[in-house]
């Protein structure tokens, strides 16, 4: 369940774990986790959908991004593009031949796989809401900050975003971010039902919004 | 169907349902009374956040810093009529 793969970072290669079925089979998904917190949200439905494509013969992996989940590197030293070399070399070690990038995923993702994007988010978006929740907490806490002097002062200092040391790179990175899709078909969250999940304050299990997920990814890649 | 302002009631209580994990038929029962910020406890700085950006996204406005304050999210009513403001200014409220 619990599988490693080879991962470039700042200090040489290191290894991070990613929850994989694998069977050695015809058809191998990579699992593109959105980016931050969406990521801890969508977790439970995600996997439940591998569980599914597991039973209907299809090997799935989901990586952690490296800074997040078991991953020992820093997070500040994360950059949208070293992300993506990290997302490339999963997608090589574990011989991938699809993949499926989720929400933030999608700014990460091979896009030189064919597969599927499920709402995927843009980099500017997610930063501004990652801002505007830091200008709330903020405010609660009697303090002023205001989101263009946050932002400016992360391009080049970084930014302490709902508990990320983000460091400038990535916040540059974000802002101007938008997926590469290049073929892959894009999943609406009205095709899953039900709302999207990442926006869902308290995360929990949706086995009908897996299961539909499930058919989609199994409709497109046809093992 | 076509009034602006109940659009944009219809859509803000179909946003809180997804940000709260209600039923629609919960979001229904909200009245301009209902509190949220303070009283739904899964309403933290970072789902008011994504409330906000959802809200953004939906509706087609863009809400400011400096108009987020506690008035605002203190109730549904303050925040549906400040929405609609924003969206048709002068249509039938």
């Amino acid at each position: 369940m619990i599988a490693r793969w080879p991962c470039p970072g700042p200090d040489g290669q290191s290894d991070e774990y990613a929850l994989a079925f694998d069977r050695g089979r015809k058809a191998r998904l990579l699992i593109v986790p959105p980016l931050f917190d969406e990521a801890n949200r969508m977790r439970r439905m995600l996997v439940d959908t591998m569980r599914l494509l597991d039973d209907a013969g299809v090997d799935s992996f989901l990586p952690d991004l490296p800074g997040c989940n078991e991953s020992l590197q820093d997070f500040s030293a994360q950059s949208l593009h070293a992300r993506r070399r990290a997302m490339v070399q999963a997608a090589r070690h574990f011989g991938a031949t699809d993949v499926l990038a989720v929400r933030g995923g999608a700014l990460v993702f091979p896009h030189t796989l064919p597969g599927l994007v499920l709402e995927p988010a843009k980099g500017g978006s997610i930063l501004r809401q990652l801002i505007r929740a830091r200008v709330i907490a903020a405010r609660e806490a009697g303090r002023q900050e205001d989101s263009a002097g946050l932002l400016e002062a992360g391009r080049t200092d970084g930014l302490d975003l709902a508990g990320w040391r983000c460091g400038a790179s990535l916040i540059a990175g974000l802002e101007s971010a938008v997926a590469q899709i290049e073929g892959q078909r894009i999943v609406a969250q009205g095709e899953l039902g039900g709302g999207g999940l990442w926006l869902r304050a308290e995360p929990a299990a949706a086995p009908e919004q897996s299961a539909a997920l499930a058919r989609i990814v199994l409709a497109e890649i046809a093992p | 169907m076509s009034d602006t302002a109940s659009d944009t009631d219809s859509t803000l209580r179909a946003i809180l349902s997804d940000v709260l994990g209600l039923s629609p038929d919960r979001v229904a029962a909200f009245d301009a009374s209902t509190g949220l910020f303070g009283e739904l406890p899964e309403l933290d700085s970072m789902a008011v956040a994504g409330l906000l950006t959802e809200i953004e996204d939906r509706l087609d406005v863009v809400i400011e810093d400096d108009e987020v304050d506690g008035e605002l999210l203190e109730n549904y009513g303050n925040l549906l009529r400040f929405l609609e403001a924003k969206v048709g200014p002068g249509t039938v409220g």
